[in-house]
């Protein structure tokens, strides 16, 4: 297994901040969060992209509405460079398309992990911060991923498989990289506590089972939570991103908090 | 991509030859569609009729191999999405040789529908039954929990062994046929793409397993350990329930 960066070590120069977005089961608003939070982090001034690493089964695409000619595609089979392959997105930030014809790329081969690799070094010198879209679940590709990234994010639902998936990543991202610290992001909240709920249940089950077995403890912190609300399956319907079509809905405002969190830490490590 | 499609042609069905494909639907006892080539909607409904008889195996009326690994593909990007299991059993008629050799061909074919009409009895309507070789059944169940892969597969094994294949004059019990499956399965691989022909090996090889154990056995692959074990689901579930009911 790949050794992860350690949080902390002397960068050689100055690169993007890199998050793994991630959540054990599909359908929990993964690549919702990564489009929007990478757009309310755009609207803070921050140079964003955001890497569609679900090779196999990428929507990013059609998330944020786009057609794109050139994708990550034909970057791994060498065809264009990854200057064409990168797309502005409606939200002001830049994405990196998987595009079909990708799920030859689902599976970790040598070739995926070194074009995955010098792709994700290639971006790093030119952004704040590149969030990577990962697939669900705990493939060897995620988990690969996951191991490119200074940070994880795990999103999740208050919903009892979502957190049992939720806590199967952490538990894998744990026993197998050096990772001490996962974030944590609770969509679809159905009320303002149930961020720290989750946060703490999974915690406690974090803390008797996994910790023990740890050379140091695992720490899961609250980025955000999203609370649900009727505007994000509104933008969905509209085909626009949250932060575009409904700024100030509840949704977008958790997310806005996320985001800022998640720079004003960033400063204060760097 | 960058150019536009050329004008669709003008389809002139009568300047088509579809001669041998009425006679295909004729045999095939479909109704073949009423009117003229001019009628709109007749030339679809020759298409339709065509397109399900290749998508069906003639003797049974299940899935043929074709639409059994297209269903298969379909299944493995739901499972990889979405991380329901999904179960492939792979069967096979024990000693059906030797019903061919004993019986002749046409009770075969009888003891074959029989066991189609057995199979179809003990699966939901979700499921997908195939006929995938001469002797050789699939079937696809989707979103079927491990702890009930064994059950399903237990109950098809036998069913099959209790059904009957009348060979003589009605009435007469003597003279029905009795045959078994060894029936073999493997879970799909959850949130990760694997492969059709990964996944029928996977279930194959319990199959040869279920054969070498004596025939008309169920030998279902032993799935993957979870990393999350019943007393830390159960502490999340204790920690979910409580506060929710603060």
């Amino acid at each position: 297994m790949t050794s992860t960066a350690v949080a902390g070590e002397a960068r050689p120069s100055r690169r993007a901040h890199i998050t793994a977005i991630t959540s054990g089961k599909g359908g929990v608003g993964k690549t919702f969060a990564a489009a929007n939070l990478a757009a309310a982090l755009a609207r803070m001034g921050q140079r964003v992209l955001v890497l569609d690493a679900d090779l196999g089964l990428a929507n990013l695409d059609v998330v944020l509405n786009l057609f794109p000619k050139v994708t990550l595609h034909d970057v791994f089979t060498g065809e264009r460079t990854l200057g064409e392959a990168i797309l502005p997105a409606p939200g002001g930030f830049s994405v990196l398309l998987a595009g079909s014809g990708m799920v030859e790329y689902s599976r970790l081969t040598p070739h995926v992990r070194e074009q995955l690799q010098a792709v994700i070094a290639d971006i790093g010198p030119k952004y704040d911060h590149v969030l990577l879209d990962t697939g669900a679940g705990i493939s060897d590709v995620v988990l690969y991923t996951v191991s490119l990234a200074d940070d994880v994010l795990v999103v999740a639902t208050p919903e009892p498989t979502s957190l049992t998936d939720a806590y199967a990543t952490i538990k894998v991202l744990a026993t197998t990289q050096s990772r001490r610290r996962v974030r944590l992001l609770v969509n679809q909240a159905a009320k303002p506590t149930d961020g720290r709920t989750v946060r703490q249940q999974l915690q406690a089950v974090v803390d008797r089972y996994v910790n023990p077995t740890l050379d140091g403890p695992l720490r899961i912190d609250l980025l955000g939570a999203v609370p649900s609300d009727p505007s994000v399956r509104e933008a969905v319907q509209k085909r626009q991103l949250l932060m575009v079509g409904a700024p100030g809905s509840p949704a977008a405002l958790g997310i806005v908090e996320a985001a800022t969190r998640l720079v004003s830490e960033e400063q204060r490590t760097s | 991509m960058d150019r536009p499609a050329p004008p669709e042609p003008a389809i002139d069905p009568a300047a088509l030859q579809l001669d041998g494909a009425l006679q295909l639907l004729a045999q095939a006892g479909r109704p073949v569609p009423t009117g003229t080539a001019a009628d709109p909607g007749w030339l679809q409904a020759v298409i339709d009729g065509l397109v399900e008889l290749s998508s069906k195996d003639p003797l049974t009326g299940l899935a043929n191999r074709r639409t059994f690994e297209l269903a298969l593909a379909r299944e493995l990007d739901r499972v990889a999405r979405n991380g329901e299991p999904a179960l492939l059993l792979v069967l096979d008629i024990d000693h059906f040789k030797s019903v061919n050799d004993t019986h002749g061909h046409g009770v075969g074919d009888l003891v074959i529908q029989a066991v189609a009409r057995a199979l179809l009895d003990c699966v939901r309507p979700m499921d997908l039954v195939a006929r995938v070789g001469g002797e050789e059944f699939a079937i696809i169940l989707p979103n079927c929990p491990s702890p009930f892969g064994e059950t399903v597969a237990e109950r098809i094994r036998r069913r099959v062994e209790a059904t009957a294949v009348p060979l003589g004059p009605a009435g007469l019990p003597a003279s029905d046929l009795h045959v078994t499956v060894s029936v073999g399965g493997a879970f799909a691989p959850q949130w990760v793409r694997s492969t059709p022909s990964l996944w029928i090996e996977r279930a194959d090889q319990q199959l040869y397993r279920a054969k070498a154990h004596g025939r008309n056995l169920v030998r279902l692959e032993p799935s993957a350990i979870s990393p999350v074990s019943s007393e830390e689901r159960r502490m999340l579930f204790d920690h979910f329930q409580a506060q929710e009911h603060e």
